[in-house]
Parts: C-alpha cells; structure tokens; sequence
C-alpha cells in the first residue's frame, strides 16, 4: 500500500492548565495560557509516522485550522515526521466559535482535493470535549469511520482496526478510503529531536482560508454563558480506618 | 413540514395555549398577521423527540432510560428507534417503558455490529419520514460513533454530552474536563444531541404502552466496514456505568495483583472497580475500567479512590459524585480537595483493615 494520510491537529490550551472562566463569562481564559498540540492529536500524528515508517503510508499532510499560532502546532506535527502542512487561518475571535462541522467540512474537501485515502484524527479535542470532527468527516465523505481506535493493522485490502468500547475491545474491518479516531492507548509519541525541528522549519506550510475551500463558516451554535463548575465544599481528614467506616455508616453510604 | 398523522396533530392542538402565551408580543399585529405568525411558530415548537436506543439485542442498556429522562424534559411526544440485527425483545421492553409514544423497529441483519455506516443513514431515513425536532443518543461508545455521523449527513452541528436542558434550544455542557460549564443555544433548525446519563434520573421501565411500528426501511451502501469481534471484559461486579459504589485504583496499587485488595472490598459493598489512567496504562486493569475525561463518567453515591492522586483529568469522570473518599499517603494529593473523607494512610494497610472492619 502507498497511502496518502491528512491528520489533523489542534493547538489547544495545556492539558495540565487548571482553566479559569473569563470576567465576561463568554469563554475560558486563553491569553497568555500555556498551548500545546492536543494529546489525541500527537497520537494521530505518531501513527501516520509509524504507518509510513512500515512502508504502508507514503505521504502525511499535517492539517490546522485556527488563529496564526497554530502554524508553531503544525511546525511540531512537521518535526514528529509529516511531510507538509495546511493551514487554514481562522482569525481568533472566530476561532472559538468554529465548530466540528465547520472543520469536518474543511478537512472533507481537503480530503477530496489532496486525493487522500486515510484521515486520522483525535477522537476528541481536550478543550472543548466534543468527540464529533472524524464521525462528521466520514460522514461528510461517505467514508467507513472507526472511531476510538487503540490499534491499526492492514489487513485484506483495508484496514483492521481494534476500537475501545464500553465493555472491553471491538474489532472492525473498514476499506480505504476511511477516516480513523485515535484512543489513548494506540500508541506513546515520540518527541521531535533538535534536527528534526530544525528541517521542519524548512518543510512548506500551504495557508489557505476557509473560504478557499468553500466553507462558510456561520456559527452553528451561541455561547450563551461558561461558568466555574459548582465547588465541593471541603472535606474532613478521618484519623484511621475505624472512624472512616463509622462516618460512613452513619452517612447511610454503606 | 406536514401534519401527516392523527398524533401529530393532537400534539400541535395541546400546544395552541402555551404557543399564545409565548408569542404575546404579536397580538401588536393585525389579526392575519398573528394567525400566520401563530401557525408558522406552531410547527416550529412543536417538539417531536427522537431517542436512539442502545442496546445489545438481548436487553436495552440503562443509558437509553437517562436519554429518554431528558426526551421528557424537552416536552412533546417521545419517540424511540431500536436498530438492531435479532431486536424484536428489546423493541417489546421499550414499549413498556414509561412516557413513550411510538417504538419504531428496524430489525435488519445490516445492523450487526451497530456499524455507524449503516446505522446513521437509518436514523437520517427516520428523521425525513417523522421531521423530529430533537434527536437524542446516550453518551456513550454507540452514541458518541452515531451521532456526529448524523449530524454531517443531515448538516447539523450536534451538540455533546448535554447535562441539563435549559429549553428546547439551550443546553448545558462541560467543557475543558468539566472545569468550565458551557451553556450553548443551537441555532440549527434539528438539535441532535448525546445525553450525559449520570445528569439524568432514569424513567420507570414499566407503565407504558407505546405503539410498536417498523422503521422506515433504508438501503446503505454495505461493505464500508464490517463487523469484526468483540472481547468485552467478564464481571460479576455491576456495571460502572451504573454502579452505586464505585472502589478506584491508582498508580499508588503499584501493580495489578494489588487489585484483589480493591476487588475484596469491592464485593464486601457491591461496588464496581474503576481505574485511573495512571493503572490502565501500566497494565494493572484494562482500558474500559478508566475513569476520567476520556474514559467513563461515573455518579455513584460512594466514590472511594485509592492509590490516585485526583488529577484534572481524573476528576472529570468522578467528581459529581455524592460522597467522595480517598485513600492515599500523601496528605498534599489533591485528591484531598474533593474529597468528603479523607484518610491519609498507606493503602495497603487500610485497605484490608477496611474490608475486615465491613465484614
């Protein structure tokens, strides 16, 4: 097989940043908010490199959409082992409210206009939590999807794909072209060493808007207010293990 | 849109009153104009709720009964898709269930394996026959794989692992592992949404005596994914999902033999065994035990965490917990900050003392 693979990433806030709701309670604080690739994400990017690394995959198109800072997300993806990237520039303020559909849209007709025959994706950006982008594309695409996916062997022409479900593994075959989620368990990323950062800065990054690819990209939803979730009023220290029973007991808990 | 069915029509005839009330401003306009206004807005808000159900073919899982606890709460008739290959026992308990007005059936052998690709054109091809103004699905594996896919087909952005529903259009939401609540108004025209169960009081599983109907038959395209195997993980222990004590291991059980001091206890309460990320990806339990942003959400009356340190992450799936306990060395994990009792001590000396003491 010689693949050609689009993955996509997103620059998102720190997955160990403890968020705080901004003063006009319309989003989160992201301003000077440490940013990173979101951790499904360096997944996805890891497994196209390894996909290509046995010669299963012979292309990898790193894609971004978002504010100009997500070009340093696509430089780390380029550094990991793509081969080129996309980005297509959302002005920040419009950022927030780019929704899965907007960017399953605008990776359905890169899909499309970069012939490609796997997209792999996260299965869920860890700021907003949605878990929605690969099931849209596929849908979008007419494409099988398998979401959640915890290992990927090419078997029978396609691609074998073990998925974590609620009770345990699920195995499933999908033809190529398909779209893929990545679970946490699919595989540990590697870091970019230093040489490798360095010929990433001379790989090209194609920018595009959302335009270019037909995409309007009208809100779908309104934020209506974020808010701190309700806090828990603290709790009490128990000296051993008796007086930990006996409150519980008392509580009626068991 | 059309009134095509006697129930439909009830239905909009029970909304007139609530429907003037709520479109009191237009008595300003002339007569005609309120009449048109009236009758446009009466289709508009008439909500015409679509749960799908998740199930296994042998019996309906209890997610399906939080789903249709927050169909309830939308207002309007309520109705229940089972797809599903050998289903026909499953569709029969639905109808029982409480508060429904219509079970559509489709018992196809195209939906082994609750394959996306075949599923979602189904649920399309019933949302064009009925026009449901809402589509709902548990947040679970099923419904977090169908959904969306629903969503691109019919062009609508869904709206995920809702937690209380404000109105029929507002919907409330965790964000950034529940550290920020999100409340969102969908602008689109059918809101598809996937229902946090834990945030939803289930509904009875008996009382009712909705009318069984076929789906309406759709031909996807096959051969896009086939279904495999599964190997799911075999318990006695109750399910987490819905378990009313739940014992959890950390990387502080240091390895996964160490888990029979949790599996003790846990069978002593009747509780489930779950895991923080730190365990499953050691290897001590496997991955369907995790509990936390991207594993299992968990609500049990008693949380008891041992061995875990309360990360961010953690946190998300186990923090709406009633009553929460951690066990752990460390007096500064902060776990400790969520806890209700907390027992600074070495879990492998508390955690067999507990088990003697409960016996």
């Amino acid at each position: 097989m010689s693949l050609r693979v689009l993955v996509g990433v997103k620059r998102v806030v720190d997955y160990a940043v403890k968020v705080r709701v901004r003063p006009d309670h319309k989003w989160v604080v992201t301003d000077g908010v440490k940013h990173s690739m979101n951790p499904f994400d360096e997944i996805a990017v890891e497994e196209a490199v390894r996909l290509k690394e046995k010669k299963i995959v012979s292309e990898i198109v790193a894609v971004s959409c978002g504010p100009p800072q997500s070009q340093e997300t696509l430089r780390t993806a380029l550094a990991m082992g793509a081969d080129k990237a996309i980005h297509v520039e959302v002005p920040a303020k419009d950022a927030e409210l780019l929704s899965p559909i907007h960017v399953a849209g605008i990776i359905a007709k890169i899909a499309k206009d970069e012939k490609i025959d796997l997209v792999i994706l996260g299965k869920q950006a860890i700021d907003d939590d949605s878990n929605q982008t690969g099931q849209m594309v596929a849908g979008l695409l007419n494409w099988p999807q398998a979401t959640f996916a915890s290992e990927i062997v090419q078997a029978d022409g396609g691609l074998k794909v073990t998925r974590e479900i609620d009770g345990g593994l699920e195995v499933i075959q999908v033809k190529l072209p398909a779209v893929i989620t990545t679970d946490l368990r699919l595989n540990q990323p590697r870091y970019a060493t230093l040489p490798n950062i360095m010929k990433a800065k001379k790989k090209p990054i194609d920018k595009k808007s959302p335009a270019d690819l037909g995409v309007d990209t009208k809100p779908r939803l309104e934020v209506v207010s974020v808010d701190e979730p309700p806090v828990r009023q603290a709790g009490a220290k128990v000296a051993n293990v008796e007086e930990l029973v006996q409150k519980l007991k008392e509580a009626g808990r068991i | 849109m059309s009134i095509n069915n006697q129930s439909n029509f009830n239905c909009l005839i029970s909304c007139v009153p609530t429907l003037i009330t709520l479109n009191g401003a237009e008595m300003l306009f002339g007569r005609a104009t309120l009449r048109l206004r009236s009758v446009h807005t009466l289709f508009v808000r008439w909500n015409g709720t679509l749960v799908v159900a998740s199930h296994n073919n042998e019996r309906l899982l209890p997610i399906t009964l939080n789903t249709i606890a927050a169909a309830k709460m939308i207002g309007g008739d309520v109705t229940c898709l089972v797809l599903g290959k050998g289903c026909a026992k499953v569709a029969e308990e639905v109808a029982k269930v409480g508060g429904l007005t219509r079970v559509l059936v489709a018992d196809d052998a195209a939906f082994h394996g609750f394959l996306p690709e075949q599923v979602a054109p189904a649920i399309v091809a019933a949302q064009n026959q009925f026009k449901f103004t809402h589509i709902l699905a548990g947040a679970d594996a099923f419904g977090k794989s169908v959904a969306p896919r629903v969503g691109a087909l019919l062009n609508i952005q869904p709206v995920s692992d809702v937690i209380a529903i404000k109105s029929a259009d507002t919907f409330v939401r965790p964000i950034y592992a529940g550290n920020a609540i999100l409340t969102v108004k969908s602008l689109e025209s059918i809101k598809i949404l996937t229902i946090r169960p834990t945030s939803f009081e289930a509904v009875a599983t008996s009382g009712g005596d909705a009318k069984v109907e076929k789906a309406p038959v759709v031909k996807a395209e096959s051969g896009l994914s086939q279904f495999v195997e599964q190997k799911l993980t075999k318990s006695d222990r109750p399910e987490l999902a819905g378990a009313k004590t739940v014992i959890s291991g950390g990387r502080g059980m240091k390895n996964g033999d160490n888990f029979k001091l949790l599996y003790e206890l846990a069978d002593k309460l009747g509780a489930a065994v779950g895991a923080s990320r730190a365990a499953v990806d050691a290897g001590f339990v496997p991955n369907d035990l995790q509990i936390g942003q991207t594993g299992k959400i968990v609500a049990p009356e008693l949380y008891i965490a041992v061995g875990i340190s309360g990360a961010i992450q953690h946190l998300a799936g186990m923090k709406d917990s009633k009553t929460i306990v951690a066990i752990n060395k460390d007096p500064d994990a902060p776990i400790f900050q969520v806890a209700d009792l907390g027992l600074v001590e070495d879990l492998f000396k508390a955690v067999p003392e507990m088990t003697k003491l409960i016996k």
